[in-house]
């Protein structure tokens, strides 16, 4: 199978990792943030424009900055993906670049329509009537989850390639885009994403809200910026729980290896314990986890008799690194559990202020539920980036599984590791000045965005 | 699906190159205050668009690896210099231009402002040197066989380089002319006259000495462009002409019809003069084309896709080419400090 030429460093090859993985990293969170915060922005919106408060009015205005910030910065990290997918692994892209161009293709699509309408909804604001203008951020949302979608399905089918034959002398034949889009693992791992994403974006808006309202900020503001966006990712979180139960599910019959990783699974066998935690010094044996005897065979079967498929049914070097995924895993499913937690809390403190008519901010233990809650948004990107961890090195050392090695399709130019220390550099700069403009968004005045907004000058903060 | 890349390619000069020669004339707007007037009619006239525009690039990168995806590998790996430059140059434009419109302070305006100006210039550039170094035969077929230093340090590389840059700043100046008008600033529109008759003066002569270079060094391209594409080069020469003669007069309008045709042409006798290479010399579009499956749905896509960004593309140009707004607006029209909502919006 080998077409390319493998004339590449070692040192290189790390660095091309390196450098797509941070890429993804840092991209992963400013797509999900821009996913997610256009649904809060015209939930807070039509609120505003229900209750004429311009507390929510205010509140939707400075999100729909927010997002403006979010999707430029979103948009070029994108690109940045687009480029690197043919600067690091043209030997993928040489190959198999035609299987996934369609869902690229629908995705620059829906991207292209997100912009168009981002450009509408921030600039004429104040052009359009408040409902024309609130229906202009329909197709934002719309379009935002669809490029999700689509994205997800093109990292699907490298999980599970589809739609097309391989000859042997590396030539494709069959090419199917439509059945390499839709593949096993499209449905579960974008609907997992997508809701992941509706997760992110609310706790992370939550979080900022919550800070405000542990200093004693307690007004009209702050609570609706800290109650909307956590009851909508507390609501979402038990969904998650579903289908992220039907991910594993989907692993244990199409990707054995995978689910052999997480779990830690080395041998073959009925009563496979689930271990919580732990580590695998030698990459032979998870050791020191606390485990739940039987556990994985029940959840995956309902039986203790269940057979899983551990990793000793691949050859050695096509195992992955059990301690990270097995860790980055349970990391994951821990900060989950813990959304659903705060979501059931949040729930209690409504129908314990219902009952004694007091407010809900002056609930006992209303302080511990907020500091907790203002750790809510960074979990919920550290749980993010700890599931998109397992299933990227999960499926390592394979690019397209099963068909394509990595280092089969790096790029064979000299000097990538430059380009990593470049890439560093300038994603850094980009991280500072993006948070210090976030954070100011949300405490100064806002200036208007476009010179006609007149809601900035008739519903002035203080 | 070629003519469907071309044309994404030509969108993108006319709409993303006007946006990055705004950026230039950003850079070249004078000390803080004195340039105040200049930038904010640039930051209005790109603000609702740019960010559209942009995505004509990522529409042709994804069409040329979808369809034609060893010619894709090919040029990224071995252009990967210049194109690493560029997508630097994307981040810092994209991410600055939205960091500056978000800022208040001075310092900060300036900090962000000169960087979003100064990677407008730098990414045209890279780019045109990765057009000299397709156009010139520089990158064989395979991975990383060409030389990743040459094939885009070179004479035509160069000349695509300052081409490039040339006709961004071109096409901002004369879309700015008209849009100062409407912004009801005559003493702009004058400015931008002069440095749009400037840049395009400049654009012919270095066009000129590009047929030189050209000659010299990539004598395939020459050949085809003296041959087949030799009737859109004198299309775009007399387009080009034809501009500056209505800028001279005043014709704002017509003048950007003229102008976007000359740099169109380019790329279009570009194209003629290639085809039916897509990597010179002898990679020809039927060798690396993909599959017939793989264009049909791609072609589906875009048609799917067409249907519903064209009327969107149209909403959005017109609702910011309409003058002002303000007034036409009912929201404005809400009694002026009255209370919040007022009865219009409010829960009715």
């Amino acid at each position: 199978m080998k077409v390319w030429p493998l004339a590449f460093s070692e040192g290189d090859l790390a660095a091309a990792r390196a450098q797509m993985g941070f890429s993804l990293a840092w991209h992963i969170v400013v797509a999900c943030l821009g996913v997610g915060l256009p649904l809060l922005t015209l939930a807070m919106e039509w609120y505003g424009i229900r209750t004429g408060d311009p507390a929510h009015r205010l509140l939707a205005r400075r999100w729909a900055r927010g997002m403006g910030v979010l999707f430029a910065v979103g948009a070029v990290s994108g690109t940045i993906l687009s480029f690197e997918m043919g600067l690091l692994w043209p030997g993928l892209m040489g190959r198999f670049g035609q299987v996934i161009g369609l869902p690229f293709a629908m995705e620059g699509f829906a991207f292209f329509l997100e912009a168009v309408f981002l450009g509408i909804y921030l600039y004429a604001w104040d052009r359009l009537p408040p409902r024309r203008h609130l229906l202009t951020g329909v197709p934002i949302v719309i379009a935002g989850t669809l490029s999700a979608f689509f994205v997800v399905c093109a990292n699907a089918w490298m999980n599970q390639p589809r739609g097309f034959t391989l000859r042997p002398d590396g030539t494709l034949a069959d090419v199917s885009p439509w059945v390499a889009l839709i593949n096993p693992a499209s449905p579960p791992q974008s609907v997992h994403m997508i809701l992941a994403a509706f997760m992110v974006a609310s706790f992370a808006t939550a979080s900022v809200y919550a800070v405000a309202l542990l200093r004693g900020r307690n007004d009209a503001y702050h609570r609706a910026g800290f109650l909307l966006p956590f009851s909508f990712g507390a609501l979402v979180a038990p969904f998650q729980l579903v289908v992220g139960d039907w991910v594993a599910r989907f692993l244990a019959h199409y990707q054995p290896v995978k689910l052999a990783g997480i779990e830690g699974v080395f041998r073959t066998g009925s009563h496979i314990p689930l271990t919580i935690l732990g580590a695998a010094p030698g990459n032979d044996r998870l050791e020191y986890g606390l485990e739940i005897p039987s556990g994985l065979s029940f959840l995956v079967g309902f039986s203790p008799e269940t057979v899983v498929r551990g990793l000793n049914e691949v050859p050695r070097d096509q195992w992955p690194v059990v301690t990270a995924i097995h860790l980055s895993f349970d990391v994951m499913v821990g900060v989950g559990m813990l959304l659903i937690a705060m979501g059931a809390l949040l729930l209690l403190g409504w129908w314990r202020a219902r009952r004694t008519g007091r407010d809900l901010m002056a609930l006992r233990g209303h302080r511990v539920f907020l500091a907790v809650a203002v750790l809510c948004g960074p979990a919920a990107v550290v749980a993010l980036e700890c599931g998109w961890t397992v299933t990227e090195l999960g499926r390592q050392p394979w690019i397209v599984y099963g068909v394509m090695l990595v280092r089969e399709a790096v790029n064979p130019a000299p000097g990538l590791a430059t380009g990593l220390w470049l890439v560093l550099a300038v994603y850094t700069a980009m991280t500072v000045a993006t948070v210090y403009v976030l954070r100011r968004l949300v405490r100064t005045t806002p200036v208007p965005i476009a010179p006609q907004e007149s809601d900035v000058e008739r519903f002035p903060v203080t | 699906m070629l003519a469907l890349m071309w044309v994404g390619l030509t969108c993108y000069a006319l709409f993303g190159g006007a946006d990055f020669g705004a950026g230039l004339w950003d850079l070249l707007a004078g000390r803080s205050r004195q340039g105040l007037p200049q930038r904010r009619l640039i930051e209005h006239s790109i603000g609702p668009v740019w960010e559209a525009n942009h995505v004509w690039l990522i529409f042709v990168l994804v069409l040329l690896w979808a369809s034609f995806s060893p010619v894709f590998a090919a040029v990224l790996s071995t252009l990967y210099v210049p194109l690493t430059l560029t997508a630097l140059g994307i981040i810092a434009r994209g991410a600055a231009f939205a960091f500056r419109k978000a800022s208040t302070e001075l310092w900060q305006q300036r900090l962000f402002g000169g960087c979003f100006a100064l990677s407008s210039v730098v990414t045209p550039f890279f780019l045109g040197t990765v057009a000299g170094g397709i156009a010139s035969g520089r990158v064989p077929p395979g991975l990383a066989r060409g030389d990743t230093v040459t094939s885009w340090l070179n004479p035509t590389s160069a000349l695509g380089g300052v081409l490039a840059v040339l006709a961004c700043a071109h096409l901002a100046a004369v879309y700015l002319c008209a849009d100062a008008v409407r912004a009801g600033e005559p003493g702009l529109a004058r400015g931008f006259e002069r440095r749009a008759m400037l840049s395009g003066l400049l654009s012919g002569l270095v066009a000129l000495a590009g047929i030189a270079v050209l000659h010299a060094d990539a004598p395939q391209l020459f050949h085809g462009l003296t041959h087949r594409g030799l009737g859109l080069v004198i299309v775009s020469a007399v387009a080009g002409l034809a501009g500056l003669g209505l800028l001279a007069t005043r014709r704002h309008l017509l003048a950007r019809v003229a102008s976007a045709l000359a740099v169109a042409a380019v790329l279009w006798a570009w194209g003629a003069a290639q085809y039916p290479d897509l990597l010179v010399p002898g990679t020809t579009v039927a060798e690396t084309a993909s599959h017939e499956s793989v264009l049909t749905a791609c072609l589906i896509a875009t048609g799917v896709g067409a249907v519903f960004l064209l009327p969107s593309l149209w909403m959005l140009y017109t609702t910011f080419q309409r003058p002002g707004g303000a007034g036409a607006s009912p929201v404005t029209g809400a009694p002026a400090g009255g209370t919040p909502a007022g009865g219009r919006d409010g829960t009715g």
